[in-house]
């Protein structure tokens, strides 16, 4: 596989697994509002995946639907940041929202920057959506940090933040430490990352929920 | 808090009552405006303001029935019905 599908893989599935697990808080999340703003939010995750899928698959000669669904688990190379399984804890959703923003809005200005043409031009479309997610949850760490429950906050970031830098490629790290030690003051650089494509135990049962009802009917035409 | 969304669904349009929602602040009801009444395309633009900055007033004096201030006061229905009756020619 070229690095080019490779790399837009890796992009596609951190989206897909993120935005099914944002969604686990369709009809839970702590208000109506915030239940229709945060599924939206999962929705577009999954858009964004489809259409990363889209590209990776015209280069592989395969279809979205079957790089999404039908891989074996093992070739899956989200990140386990993404993978987490945080209901009912809002408040470590919302820190894993907010690193996943800005790690995300990296990746996306280096791919704007790109030489191909269309990866360049769907990282500018996706970014047009990731606007308006890095204003929800910018405003939402602000809320979280200026409550009682600062101190939880704090505790989630230092949890996640190490998984958060394994999304980034090495190279573009320094530029995510930068913009969350900006807002935030959270540093935790220094702590070991997980590298790509290695999953823990809660990946095998996510991975057969997401892809039962596709494998309940091999090859159908949905 | 409570905001109240109005809606304009083409450019140069009134706004329109949309519905109303709960946000803490200002950021958030902005936020939350934009996923319930803009994700679609169906509006051209939104306002979003705090209940409290509505003025509502209920009392209006109308004590001596000039019910012809009124939008139902003449009654044009019953008038044409009466008319048409005179020159023999049915309602529709």
């Amino acid at each position: 596989m070229s690095g080019r599908a490779q790399a837009l893989l890796e992009l596609a599935d951190d989206e897909l697994v993120l935005g099914w697990r944002d969604s686990e808080w369709t009809g839970i999340a702590p208000s109506l509002e915030e239940d229709v703003a945060f599924s939206s939010i999962a929705q577009n995750e999954i858009g964004h995946a489809r259409a990363l899928y889209e590209l990776a698959a015209r280069e592989l000669g395969t279809t979205a639907d079957e790089l999404a669904f039908d891989r074996p688990p093992d070739d899956y190379r989200c990140s386990r940041f993404v993978e987490l399984r945080l209901v009912p804890e809002w408040d470590q959703t919302i820190v894993r929202h907010y690193l996943y923003e800005v790690a995300d809005g990296v990746r996306i200005e280096e791919l704007r920057r790109s030489g191909d043409s269309e990866i360049a031009g769907l990282a500018a479309k996706i970014d047009r959506e990731e606007v308006y997610h890095r204003i929800h949850a910018e405003m939402w760490i602000d809320r979280l940090r200026g409550s009682r429950e600062a101190e939880r906050a704090d505790a989630a970031a230092e949890r996640l933040y190490p998984l958060a830098l394994g999304l980034l490629d090495e190279a573009l790290r320094p530029v995510f430490v930068e913009r969350v030690a900006a807002k935030t003051g959270w540093d935790f650089s220094g702590e070991a990352t997980a590298p790509r494509g290695e999953h823990d135990d809660g990946w095998e049962p996510l991975w057969q929920e997401m892809t039962e009802v596709r494998r309940s009917e091999p090859g159908a035409k949905w | 808090m409570v905001f109240e969304v109005f809606r304009q669904e083409r450019k140069g349009q009134a706004f329109q009552h949309a519905g109303s929602l709960a946000a803490p602040d200002e950021r958030f009801a902005e936020e939350y405006a934009r996923e319930f009444y803009g994700r679609r395309g169906e509006s051209q633009a939104v306002w979003v303001v705090p209940r409290e900055a509505i003025h509502e007033i209920d009392d209006f004096a109308d004590e001596l029935e000039r019910n012809y201030h009124r939008v139902d006061g003449y009654s044009l229905k019953e008038k044409l019905r009466a008319a048409r009756e005179r020159a023999g020619t049915s309602a529709s």
